[in-house]
Order: structure tokens, then sequence, then C-alpha cells
């Protein structure tokens, strides 16, 4: 079984930010891998050693500067990374759901794995869409929010565990090939070892473009423009009690005798 | 014309609340252009759910009778094949699990753009604004699209649509092509059992990512044993594995009512709050002054944990 896992590098912010037009001041701004790809990841890898996948592969849309992110999934255990960028990408203001779609599904058909994992969303646009939108448009059958995957495909099937809400867990069954996203808690996703990280420089990193991958610049136009952003306005009409640890902490005390819920 | 078409969520029995949140979100697009509200409920006792969903500012209710539970092929040819009746300007669905199962692969079916997880409509007949959060609630965003588009909402963000209306209800004939169908749900389960009720408690003593190690955790043990209070915890606790999922509090974990509520080291995300917003008091120790925690919180300490928690044990052990 060959296995496309999708990665993203997303973009942390710090507590304290400011924002210019519709972005947030680069100097707030880190990277990392996206929370629920490392789970994703971690599936896959624990599949290769289970005997069940032959090639773990992992697909990127970002430009060079996310290529440690992309080697921090190889040195997981991936084999080889593809990652897809474009001087025609360089402008985007907001790469939607469809434009992703389209990207992703040409590597996927290039790639033509049996089991594309990919996460249930990003930790920054968060539109939590796209790996069932490719799914479809590829005519893939799908899971999202899967939290359990059983690793014997038996008659084909991928048994899962899709999460629910309020702690409820709906059993089924899906054909493959399939798009699962992965929510975070499935498995526990390892760090990279010395050996890994040494390994992952070595292995194979395919930098392609949109004409590489035979998609047209128009199937990446979005229709949605990203109009505003602003911090949400504060509701909290807390008191905020002050003073050192030990005054704060002896307020609170105060309040839990009140309460009557501690003595 | 703004017509709009709304899919309602149900599992095992029961309409999900949400359902009746969408009738309000979907009432308020189609007004700004006088503009109909039809909506969609597909599979399980339909007739059951349309008379429920019969509300003030519902036009339309169409039933598909197919299935008992959520199938999200079910779904995407119903919904689908609905779209192309009745012609409607935005089709939405719940932000939920089951949203996200359907809701993108009928936007790539019909070819629309989706827009996900919105927390605020607005439109002029042409344009649409979707107020979304990004980077996990640091920001609030608006997006603008003109024509169609799927959209799903987010829970508890628009009032639950109440009366009785004077809807028409339809059942439609949708022409599910069984093949199509590439999974199966062979059931649910029940999860996060175990020795403790969470949801019991009187005093729950919560923690988040801000203990950082698993080590960490007894200092929190500590407490709770100082103060007579029950452990919980939010999400990233229990993904870890330092605690069993029967200690999280949240949208996929227990919703929690006690008399106190003690949030340390918990930021807030939006499925934290939905688990513990109905606590009578709420305190939050944070180091992080703007955190969504403390939207919510009565009471509130800005400090670090590892100095105030402490502090508190000699309190109450002393």
């Amino acid at each position: 079984m060959k296995i496309l896992v999708t990665v993203k590098e997303v973009a942390t912010v710090e507590d304290e930010f400011e924002i210019e037009g519709t972005e947030i001041a680069e100097q707030y701004l880190g990277a990392d891998l996206n929370e629920w790809d490392d789970y994703a990841i971690e599936e896959a890898v624990q599949l290769q050693e289970d005997g069940i996948a032959d090639e773990v592969v992992t697909v990127t849309i970002g430009p060079e500067d996310c290529e440690q992110t992309v080697r921090q999934a190889l040195a997981k255990g991936a084999d080889r990374a593809v990652r897809v960028w474009d001087d025609a990408l360089e402008d985007v203001d907001l790469l939607d759901v469809n434009a992703k779609t389209e990207i992703l599904s040409a590597v996927v058909e290039a790639e033509d794995p049996d089991l594309v994992l990919s996460g249930v969303q990003a930790g920054d646009d968060s539109f939590g869409a796209t790996g069932v939108s490719v799914a479809e448009n590829l005519g893939f059958q799908w899971g999202a929010v899967v939290n359990h995957l059983e690793h014997d495909f038996e008659d084909g099937l991928a048994s899962v565990r899709r999460e629910l809400e309020g702690g409820v867990e709906e059993l089924t069954d899906i054909e493959l090939p399939a798009v699962l996203t992965i929510q975070t808690g499935i498995n526990e996703p390892r760090y990279a070892s010395l050996r890994g990280i040494r390994q992952a420089q070595q292995k194979p990193l395919d930098v392609q473009t949109l004409a590489d991958i035979g998609v047209d610049e128009s199937d990446i136009e979005t229709e949605l423009e990203l109009t505003d952003m602003y911090e949400p306005e504060s509701e909290s009409d807390a008191t905020f009690w002050e003073g050192s640890p030990d005054e704060t902490a002896s307020e609170l005390g105060d309040l839990l005798r009140d309460k009557g819920v501690a003595q | 014309m703004t017509d709009v078409l709304a899919v309602a969520d149900h599992r095992r029995g029961e309409l999900r609340d949400v359902s009746y949140e969408s009738i309000t979100a979907g009432r308020q697009l189609a007004d700004e252009t006088g503009g109909d509200l039809h909506i969609a409920v597909i599979s399980g006792t339909v007739d059951d759910f349309a008379a429920k969903l019969n509300r003030d500012g519902v036009d339309t209710i169409h039933t598909v009778s197919h299935g008992e539970e959520f199938n999200h092929d079910v779904y995407s040819q119903a919904i689908t094949q609905l779209y192309d009746e009745l012609a409607p300007q935005y089709v939405l669905t719940p932000n939920s699990v089951n949203g996200l199962d359907y809701a993108p692969a009928i936007a790539n079916e019909l070819d629309l753009p989706v827009v996900t997880d919105t927390v605020d409509l607005d439109n002029d007949g042409e344009t649409l604004v979707a107020t979304r959060e990004m980077y996990g609630g640091k920001v609030e965003t608006t997006t603008e699209l003109e024509g169609d588009a799927v959209i799903t909402i987010r829970g508890a963000e628009w009032p639950a649509a109440e009366g009785t209306g004077d809807a028409t209800i339809e059942a439609f004939d949708a022409d599910i092509d069984e093949d199509a169908i590439g999974s199966t749900v062979n059931g649910f389960e029940e999860v996060g059992g175990g020795d403790v009720d969470i949801s019991e408690a009187d005093l729950l003593v919560s923690v988040g990512r801000g203990i950082e190690e698993e080590e960490n955790l007894d200092l929190i043990r500590d407490l709770a044993d100082a103060l007579g209070a029950t452990l919980s915890s939010s999400r990233p606790i229990v993904d870890n594995g330092w605690l069993p999922k029967n200690r999280q509090v949240g949208q996929s974990g227990k919703v929690v009512t006690p008399d106190v509520y003690i949030a340390i080291g918990i930021s807030g995300a939006v499925q934290h709050v939905a688990g513990m917003k109905g606590s009578d008091t709420i305190v939050a120790i944070n180091t992080d002054p703007n955190a969504p925690i403390m939207d919510i919180a009565d009471y509130a300490i800005v400090d670090d944990l590892f100095d105030v928690v402490p502090e508190l044990i000699d309190e109450f052990d002393g």
C-alpha cells in the first residue's frame, strides 16, 4: 500500500501582535508543522512499520522556506516529499479550498496512492475542508475526523472511528482508495531521532511548479476575497485579581470558601 | 432573490441544536432580499423531524427518506439534487463533524466555493460577507464572495429559531445511487466512561496545555486533592495520553456545569468553551490576559500557574 500525507507549514502567532491590512505583521509570526498533520504523518509511519504501507510520500504546497517543515516529516519516517510552488502562488492572498483541491488532486493523481491522510484542519486558516474536497474531486472515498484506524484493511476496507461531538464515535468502513482526515489524539506523534534528522537530508524532495503538475493558473483563481482582519473585541467582564501569587491565591481561596465548594 | 437551502443535523433519532440555529442564520440571509428558506432533512424519522423543524421563518421543508443515520454519500446526492431543483444561492450546513463530512464534497461536486466555520453572515443580495476566525481565534476575518456558495455555520453562534411555522412539508424523491455509496456506518460507541463522571462534580480543577509537561500534572493533582475537587482537562492533555478520555471537557468530550470551574493554563478554544460555559462561576489562571478564556471567566489571575497553584495548595493544606 502506498500512502500520501498532506503536510502544511502553518503560521503561528505570538500572544501580542499587530495586524497590517489583512495580515498579521511578519515579526509576530512563526512557522510550524501543522499539528493535525503531525498525527497524520505518525499514522502513516506506523502503517509502514506494521508492514502495511510500502511507501509514504508527503505533499506540501509552499515556498522554499517551508522545506525545514517538510524535512521534519521526512525525519519522522516519510520516504520522500513533493513540494508544489509557483510564482503564480506568491501573490495569492488566500489559497482557498478549491485552489488547494486542484493542486493536491493533481499530485494525488500522479502519485496514485491507495490512501491519503490529511489533517482535519490547518491551525492557521482552519477551513477543515480540503481533504474531503480532494476525495470528491478524484472519485476517492473519504472519512472526516478520524480518530482511530484499524491496521488490517480487511477486504480492502479502511475500518475507522469518526469522532463525533459529545463523546460519541462512529464506526465506519470505507472503501479504498480513500482520503481520511486525521484528528489529533489518534496516536502519539514521535519526535524525530537524530538519525532520522540526518537521513532526512538525503531523502528526495521534488519541487514542482503548477505547469509540472498540469494545473493551469486559471484553476487556482479564488472566488473568495479576504477583506478584513481584526482582533476580536474582548468581551471579558472578569474581575482580574492582582498582586503577588500568594495574594491572588488567597482571593481565589476566599471565593471557593464563599461558594462552599472547598474548606 | 436569495433563496437558502439549510440542511438539518440529526443523530440517533435526535435533531441537534445547530439545526434550529441554521434556521435563524438561513432566515437572516434570505430576508435581505425576500428570498425563501428551504430546509432539507435527510434520513431517519424525517416526518417527525420536519414537524419539529417547522418553526418561524421556514418556507418549505424537504424530507428525504433514505436510511436511518447519516451517510455522507446519501447526503451529498440528496443535497446536490435539491440544489438542482431549487437553485438556491446558498447551501447552509452545520460546521459539525458530519457537516464537514459532506459540505466540501457538495461544493466540489457543484463547483461552488466553500466557506467553513462562519460565526457571522451578511449579504446584500450580491455579495456575501462571512466572518470567520483564524489562528485559533486570535483574529477574526471577513471574507467576501459573490454568487452561489456552500457555507458551514458554527454551532451556538446564532440563536435557535422558535415558534411554530407554517412551512410546506414536501417529500423529495431523491434518486440515490446505491453503487456510489462507498462507506458503511456499522454503529456508534460512547467513549469516556470509567471511574469518574466529571459532569457530576461541584468543583472542577481543569488543566490545559499550559502545564507543559506530563510530570507537572502532579501539581494539579495535588491541588485537586487539597481542594477536594475533581480533576478534568482540555483536549491536548487527553490527546497526549496524560489523562483518560473521561476527563476531557469540551465539544468532543463532556459538557460540565459545576458550581466553580477553575481553568488552569487553558486558552479557551471554542471547542473547550462549548463544554464548560454553563459553569456557575469560572476562574481562569493564565499568563495571557488576551486568551479567549478571559471572555467567559468571572474571575481571572494573570500569572504563571507554577507560582499561583503552589500558593493555593498551601492555602488549603496548611
